[in-house]
């Protein structure tokens, strides 16, 4: 007994020491820097892949530089990588502008960029210490970055564009007419999905239209919303990430999506094709960004300028899936011979809106620009949102609850009614016993 | 109605179980694709245990859900006592609600106070948000995991009633001996369940921990729910599968061991 007494402090304090070893750093200064990025978004050693965070702790903090000093001495301490993941850029956005932690790299998408910008929520970047930016490909430069025009605040990590995903043995050759005009197609009802955010699902339609998609006219908008309650009755589904499962399995036929997804989906179900519809298409790049909130921008520099360089750029790009703006990438034998010549085609195309107009007009009409910035983003959920509920089964839904609701509400005035006749009935039995006793 | 029984019986377990039988079945498909079956493989545990971001929330998680099972158990158990030996009725019930409230909560509303909260106290103590973000992550599981122990430690020690520890203060037992050698052995079966709903409830939180959580220390769930851009990869499966497996276990070993106890009480009784 007396031993197992003695156990416990002892464990407890083992438990102390263990938890202060594990708070404290070792013999030289260690500091963290906090990246925070999309979910399965940078390659982390799995399929035999390079781990890119630990790559560059390693490289950071042990290899020799080209002034005969590791990277850990120039700066005085030893980093280590705090790496956490968002799953959309609404989530980013709120948990830095909360206060609660802050971040030294993120990699927000370009409407995002635009709109951090606006706010004074970035920092510029440090291009002595990001030499490897020279790899990034000269479409991504310059003022056609309509994100960043001065090109101070990102480099890009991840671009690419959206299009529709077909099943060959469920829709007929001769109605691929490369235009969005498919997802409107009769004949395919309820066989058609549709992006459940508003931002992608407008834009297929003012594409089709030919209407700009940020355009900030109250005309327009209306328009393309006339347009896809037009598409409503098609629509199997509106959906995210379930669209891998229902075109894979073919319950689906037709859906608009990201080209590096359908590489996805096409290494599992070989019946799907892809095209850029004609009429243009949105292209979203994710780039690196610092926060004004970082404690070590010159390190978050460091850490932007490893990822670029070849063998972590290529790993990443290898499991992301997604196309790459480095050169280095691009050009390497084994990440082509890796993703295969169809996809590197598809990843790599110049959707044809790109082909007929000059580069820089794309990116200024064709892509998404942000909707806060525009000042159009309540006006745009309140549109999507009466898109989303003028439906019968809406009423349906209703109607059930106020039936359940005053079904519930009547039989509690019931019970309580019943309880009170029954006691009103007690009190006046006792009073009349009462009296009786009297 | 012996049929119909069983019918409902089968549906019941078939929509509890089915889902994650589901889940098992295609942790080991060999493909990526949650469709179709086609064929056995072990590659997506294999990926598990090559990828390093999994294994750090992983751990995060278990870290957390340790401690503030451990922590909200010794807090819930003292409280529980407190709240039996007290005389007033009213103040009773009273600070019983007020334990109750992170329960009864929504964890939107806890999770947002808790991050306000931490924000000001790190603003005010002059720290980063980051170096109190772990104390902060496990001061608001350890709230909220509370009032589950306390619910299942009272109950026992209602039951158990002031008899025992009496007798064990007459015999000569100080008041804190009295508790530890007579009370806490009686109610041990109510502790120790309050201690594994603290642990779960702490390992499978999502909001709370999305809105406390600093920018150095994400749990699982959030790893798992951040996957939604893309497409959970079936590595996540895999881990699930090895978390149900673990738990199963657990739950047939406490069930053997109290089987084993009754069975003992029973013969002890003959």
């Amino acid at each position: 007994m007396k031993v197992k007494k003695r156990l416990f402090p002892i464990l407890l304090l083992l438990l102390l020491t263990v938890l202060t070893l594990a708070s404290c750093g070792e013999k030289a200064p260690k500091m963290t820097i906090n990246v925070y990025n999309w979910g399965e978004y940078i390659s982390d050693g799995s399929y035999g892949e390079l781990d890119t965070n630990k790559a560059f702790e390693e490289y950071f903090n042990t290899k020799i530089q080209s002034d005969g000093k590791t990277l850990a001495e120039k700066y005085g301490f030893e980093i280590e990588v705090s790496y956490s993941t968002y799953a959309t850029n609404e989530d980013m956005y709120s948990k830095l502008t909360s206060g609660a932690g802050s971040y030294d790299v993120v990699v927000p998408s370009d409407y995002m960029i635009e709109q951090m910008i606006d706010a004074e929520m970035l920092l510029p970047l440090d291009f002595g210490i990001i030499k490897n930016y020279s790899y990034i490909s000269e479409d991504f430069k310059g003022e056609s970055v309509y994100y960043d025009p001065e090109n101070l605040y990102s480099v890009p990590y991840t671009y690419g564009m959206t299009g529709i995903i077909y099943n060959t043995a469920l829709v007929d050759e001769e109605d691929i007419d490369g235009s969005w005009s498919l997802l409107w197609n009769e004949k395919y009802k309820g066989k058609i999905l549709q992006f459940n955010n508003p931002r992608d699902a407008f834009g297929s339609a003012m594409y089709l239209l030919g209407i700009n998609v940020n355009s900030t006219s109250d005309a327009d908008w209306q328009t393309a919303l006339a347009k896809l309650s037009e598409q409503k009755p098609l629509v199997q589904a509106y959906v995210n990430d379930e669209i891998f499962n229902k075109m894979t399995t073919a319950s689906a036929a037709i859906a608009p999506y990201f080209a590096g997804d359908f590489v996805t989906m096409a290494e599992q179900n070989e019946d799907l094709a892809f095209y850029y519809p004609k009429e243009g298409v949105n292209y979203f790049v994710d780039a690196f960004c610092i926060p004004k909130s970082s404690k070590h921008p010159d390190v978050a520099c460091e850490y932007i300028n490893f990822m670029l360089s070849e063998e972590p750029a290529v790993a990443n790009a290898k499991y992301v899936g997604y196309a790459s703006p480095n050169e280095l990438v691009k050009n390497n034998a084994d990440y082509i011979d890796y993703m295969g010549e169809d996809a590197m085609a598809i990843l790599y195309d110049t959707p044809p809106s790109v082909v007929n107009e000059s580069y820089d007009k794309s990116f200024g009409t064709a892509c998404y620009r942000s909707l806060e910035v525009l000042g159009i983003q309540d006006k745009v959920n309140t549109l999507w949102e009466s898109l989303k509920t003028e439906n019968a089964t809406e009423l349906w839904i209703h109607v059930t609850c106020i039936v359940i609701v005053g079904g519930v509400l009547a039989l509690g005035i019931y019970t309580v009614y019943i309880k009170k006749k029954r006691s009103r009935h007690y009190r006046l039995r006792d009073r009349e016993q009462k009296s009786l006793k009297k | 109605m012996k049929h119909l029984s069983r019918a409902y019986l089968i549906l019941i377990f078939g929509i509890l179980y089915i889902p994650i039988l589901t889940l098992i079945l295609f942790s080991f498909n060999s493909s990526n694709s949650t469709a179709s079956f086609t064929g056995f493989s072990l590659e997506w545990y294999a990926e598990l245990f090559a990828s390093a971001e999994t294994f750090i929330a992983l751990r995060n998680s278990l870290i957390l859900a340790v401690l503030s099972a451990l922590i909200s158990t010794v807090i819930g158990t003292a409280a529980a006592e407190g709240i039996y030996k007290m005389r007033s009725k009213f103040m009773k019930s009273a600070v019983n609600s007020v334990t109750n409230i992170p329960m009864m909560n929504p964890d939107i509303v806890t999770g947002m106070s808790m991050m306000l909260f931490f924000v000001a106290v790190a603003a005010i103590i002059g720290l980063e948000y980051e170096s109190i973000g772990f104390t902060a992550m496990l001061i608001s599981h350890t709230t909220f995991c509370l009032p589950y122990v306390i619910l299942s430690v009272l109950p026992r020690i209602n039951e158990l009633g002031d008899s025992l520890s009496e007798a064990a203060l007459d015999l000569g037992c100080t008041p804190i001996q009295a508790f530890f050698k007579v009370k806490l052995p009686n109610i041990m079966p109510g502790v120790l369940s309050g201690m594994i709903m603290a642990f779960t409830m702490s390992l499978d939180d999502f909001v709370i921990s999305y809105f406390v959580g600093s920018s150095n220390f994400q749990t699982l769930p959030l790893l798992i729910y951040s996957m939604t851009k893309k497409k959970v990869t079936p590595d996540m499966y895999a881990l699930s599968t090895l978390i149900i497996v673990t738990v199963f276990v657990l739950l047939v070993l406490s069930n053997i061991k109290s089987g084993k106890k009754l069975d003992a009480k029973k013969k002890g009784g003959k």
